[in-house]
C-alpha cells in the first residue's frame, strides 16, 4: 500500500517444509506465513498433518527439509528449550497438566525464570513470581483454585490451566492443539473469550475441529489436506471454496 | 516461620525424632556388636536416600546403584588398604608396601591409580567425585539421547555387571572376589576396637543428616518440583523451556554421590570392602529398601532401609534358605497394596488419627492444651 515501504516482516514463516517418516509423507511441501498479533486456525480432516506441523514448529519432530523461520531464527536447527526461551509457547492436546502439583505450583514452574538446573536450585518465590500467578489464574478462571492440587480439577479447567503455563511464559506464538475439545457449551465460549483477551500482543496458531469456535476467533483459516494446503483464507472464502467442501466440510 | 529452604515444621519433627532415634536411643538400648549392625544398615540408607529424589521425585530408576556404593566403598578402602599396607606391615611380601594382594598377584610396584590414595583429601574428594562424574558420564549418554524407564534401569543393571566382573577380574589391581580387606588403621586411629565402632557409628550418623538436609534442600527447591513435573509430563517441562536431560543428570549424579558416601561409610564401619556389593543383587535390594521404606519420603525410605536389614539379619539366621523369597515377597506385598511404602501407611492412615487426636484436645476450653499445640497453626 505505502510506497517505498519495507516488505512486511512475518512472525512466522514456514517454507517448503516437509517430513516424512519412512516414506510417508505426512507433510508435504508445506508453506505458511503467519503475521504478528494474527489469530490462525488449522484446519482440516484426521490425518492431514496438523498436529505434526505444531511437532515441527516447536521441536518435538525433526523436519526432513525445508524451514521454518520464527523471527528470522531458523527453528529447525533449535533445541525444544531454546524454542520455547525464543518465544514458542505450545499446549499438547490432551491436557498436559502435573497431576501432582497445585495449581500454583503447575503455573510457578512455567514462570520463565530458573530454567537452569543452578537456576531451579536457587529459585526463590518472590513477590513477581506471586503476582503474576495470580493474574494469570484470574486470567484462566482459576483465582481461587490456586492451592487445589491439579488432578482434582475438571477437564475445561485443565485445559485453562495448561493455556495459563503457556500465557505465563508470555510467548510471541502461542501454538494450541484443540483447545476446546471436550468442553462443555459455556466453558467453549469463556475459551473464546480467553483467547480473545490473551492475543494482545501475541499471535496464535490453533487448531480445531469445532467449526462455531472456529469462526469466532479465526483471523485466518488455513485448511489441510494430506499434509498439503487446499486453501487458505477468511472463514467465509475457505467455507466457500469447493475443494474444501468436498474434503472437509461437506462431511 | 518454621518454614524455610530446608524443611516446614512437621518435617522438622520429623527429622528429630529419627535423630533422636539414632544418636539416643539405639546407641544406649544396643551393644556394640547391634550398633556396628546398624551402622552398616545405615550406610544402605544413604543410597536409599539417593534413590528417593532420583527415582522417588525424578522417576528415574535405577537398578544400579551398587555401582557407586561399590566405587565410594573402593575409594575409602584404597585408602585404608595403603596404610595397612606400610613396609613394617608387609615385610615378609616378596615386595613390601604394596597392599597384600598385589603381592600375591606377582605385581612389584604400586599401580599409577592407587597412588594418590595416599592422601586422605585426595580420597574423600574421590569418593564424591569419581561416582558423580561416572553418573554425570553414564546420564549424558544415556539421558541425551532420550533413553530412560526401563531400558534404563536395564543399562544401569549391566553396569552392575560390568563393574562387578571388572574387580573380580583385576584382582592384582582391586582384590577380587576376595575384596580389600585387612583394613585397620585410619590416620593411624585403629578402627577395629569397639570405641572405634561408636565414634564412627556417629560420624556416619552425623554425614547421614547433613545428605538428608541436602535432600531436604532439593526437594523443597522448584528443582524438587520439576522432577515431580518430569515423572508426570516429560513433553510438558521439555516444552516449557527446561532441557529435561540435565535435570535428570542432576538426579541420577546426586543419587550416585549419596550411594557412594554410603560405600565409603561401609569400609569404615564394617572394615572391608568386596564385589558382592556392587552387583545386580544388592543393587535391586537398594532398591526394595526404598521401596518399603516408600520412595516419595526421604525419612521413610531410612527407617525401610532400617527394618529390611533388622529383618534380612533375624530371618537369614534362622531360615537362610527363605530369606531371598521373603526378601521378594515383601518387595512385590508393599508394591501391590503399598505404592507408596511405610511412609505412605503412615500418612494415610497414622498421621489422621494423631491429627485427630491433637484437634481434639485442642478444642478442649480449659487452657491446658500445651503450647507447641497452639503455635501449631499452619505458617503460611
Amino acid at each position: 500500500m505505502l510506497i517505498g515501504h519495507q516488505p512486511k516482516e512475518f512472525l512466522l514463516a514456514v517454507e517448503a517444509l516437509t517430513v516424512s517418516f519412512d516414506g510417508f509423507k505426512a507433510v508435504n511441501d508445506l508453506s505458511f506465513y503467519v503475521d504478528e498479533n494474527e489469530i490462525r486456525v488449522i484446519i482440516g480432516p484426521n490425518g492431514a498433518g496438523k498436529t505434526t506441523v505444531l511437532d515441527l514448529i516447536c521441536g518435538k519432530t525433526k523436519a526432513t527439509s525445508g524451514s521454518i523461520q520464527f523471527r528470522g531464527k531458523e527453528l529447525t536447527r533449535m533445541k525444544e528449550n531454546e524454542i520455547v526461551k525464543a518465544g514458542v509457547g505450545r499446549k499438547f492436546q490432551n491436557p498436559s497438566i502435573y497431576d501432582d502439583l497445585t495449581v500454583f505450583e503447575n503455573l510457578e514452574i512455567s514462570y520463565p525464570r530458573g530454567r537452569s538446573v543452578f537456576g531451579a536450585l536457587t529459585f526463590t518465590r518472590d513477590a513477581a513470581v506471586r503476582d503474576r500467578v495470580h493474574e494469570v489464574a484470574e486470567m484462566i478462571f482459576l483465582k481461587d483454585k490456586l492451592n487445589m492440587s491439579a488432578d482434582l480439577l475438571s477437564h475445561g479447567q485443565k485445559q485453562w490451566l495448561e493455556i495459563g503455563m503457556l500465557l505465563i511464559q508470555d510467548p510471541d506464538l502461542l501454538m494450541l492443539d484443540e483447545p476446546v475439545a471436550g468442553m462443555s457449551v459455556s466453558e467453549r465460549a469463556k475459551t473464546a473469550e480467553l483467547l480473545n483477551r490473551i492475543i494482545k500482543n501475541r499471535s496464535v496458531l490453533v487448531i480445531e475441529h469445532d467449526m462455531k469456535f472456529v469462526e469466532d476467533i479465526a483471523h485466518k483459516v488455513t485448511v489441510l489436506h494430506q499434509g498439503q494446503i487446499l486453501s487458505e483464507g477468511t472463514m467465509e472464502k475457505v467455507q466457500n471454496d469447493p475443494k474444501v467442501i468436498e474434503v472437509y466440510l461437506g462431511h | 516461620m518454621t518454614d524455610n529452604r530446608f524443611f516446614n515444621r512437621s518435617e522438622l519433627i520429623g527429622i528429630l525424632v529419627l535423630a533422636a532415634f539414632l544418636v539416643v536411643v539405639l546407641p544406649l538400648t544396643l551393644d556394640v556388636f547391634r550398633l556396628n549392625l546398624v551402622a552398616k544398615y545405615l550406610t544402605y540408607a544413604f543410597v536409599a536416600l539417593g534413590l528417593v529424589i532420583c527415582w522417588g521425585y525424578g522417576g528415574i530408576l535405577s537398578l544400579g546403584q551398587g555401582v557407586f556404593f561399590g566405587l565410594g566403598g573402593y575409594c575409602m578402602a584404597m585408602f585404608l588398604k595403603l596404610e595397612a599396607s606400610s613396609v613394617e606391615n608387609t615385610k615378609i611380601q616378596s615386595t613390601p608396601g604394596i597392599p597384600d594382594f598385589m603381592d600375591w598377584n606377582q605385581l612389584t610396584a604400586l599401580p599409577f591409580f592407587w597412588k594418590p590414595f595416599h592422601s586422605l583429601t585426595f580420597t574423600i574428594a574421590a569418593i564424591v567425585l569419581v561416582p558423580g562424574i561416572f553418573a554425570l558420564i553414564i546420564g549424558t549418554a544415556m539421558f541425551k539421547r532420550r533413553v530412560g524407564g526401563t531400558y534404563f534401569a536395564i543399562i544401569t543393571q549391566a553396569v552392575a555387571a560390568i563393574l562387578t566382573i571388572l574387580i573380580v577380574g583385576q584382582q592384582g589391581y582391586t582384590g577380587g572376589i576376595n575384596g580389600m580387606t585387612d583394613l585397620r588403621t585410619l590416620k593411624g586411629w585403629d578402627i577395629r576396637p569397639d570405641h572405634a565402632k561408636i565414634m564412627l557409628y556417629f560420624f556416619e550418623v552425623g554425614c547421614l543428616f547433613v545428605c538428608i538436609m541436602i535432600a531436604q534442600f532439593v526437594r523443597h527447591a522448584k528443582l524438587g518440583r520439576i522432577l515431580v513435573a518430569m515423572r508426570e509430563k516429560e513433553d510438558r517441562v521439555r516444552f516449557s523451556g527446561y532441557s529435561v536431560a540435565n535435570f535428570k543428570i542432576f538426579a541420577f549424579s546426586i543419587a550416585a554421590m549419596f550411594a557412594a558416601i554410603g560405600g565409603a561409610m561401609f569400609a569404615l564401619n564394617v572394615g572391608f570392602m568386596s564385589p558382592s556389593f556392587v552387583g545386580i543383587v544388592p543393587s535391586i535390594e537398594m532398591v526394595i529398601y526404598t521401596a518399603v521404606g516408600g520412595r516419595l519420603s526421604i525419612l521413610g525410605a531410612i527407617y525401610g532401609t532400617l527394618l529390611v536389614n533388622f529383618a534380612k539379619t533375624s530371618l537369614s539366621e534362622t531360615f537362610p534358605e527363605l530369606w531371598l523369597f521373603g526378601l521378594g515377597g515383601l518387595f512385590i506385598a508393599v508394591v501391590l497394596a503399598f505404592p507408596n511404602g511405610l511412609a505412605g501407611i503412615w500418612s494415610d492412615y497414622v498421621q489422621p488419627r494423631i491429627d485427630r487426636l491433637i484437634a481434639s484436645r485442642k478444642r478442649k476450653p480449659d487452657g491446658w492444651t500445651d503450647s507447641s499445640v497452639a503455635d501449631g497453626a499452619p505458617a503460611e
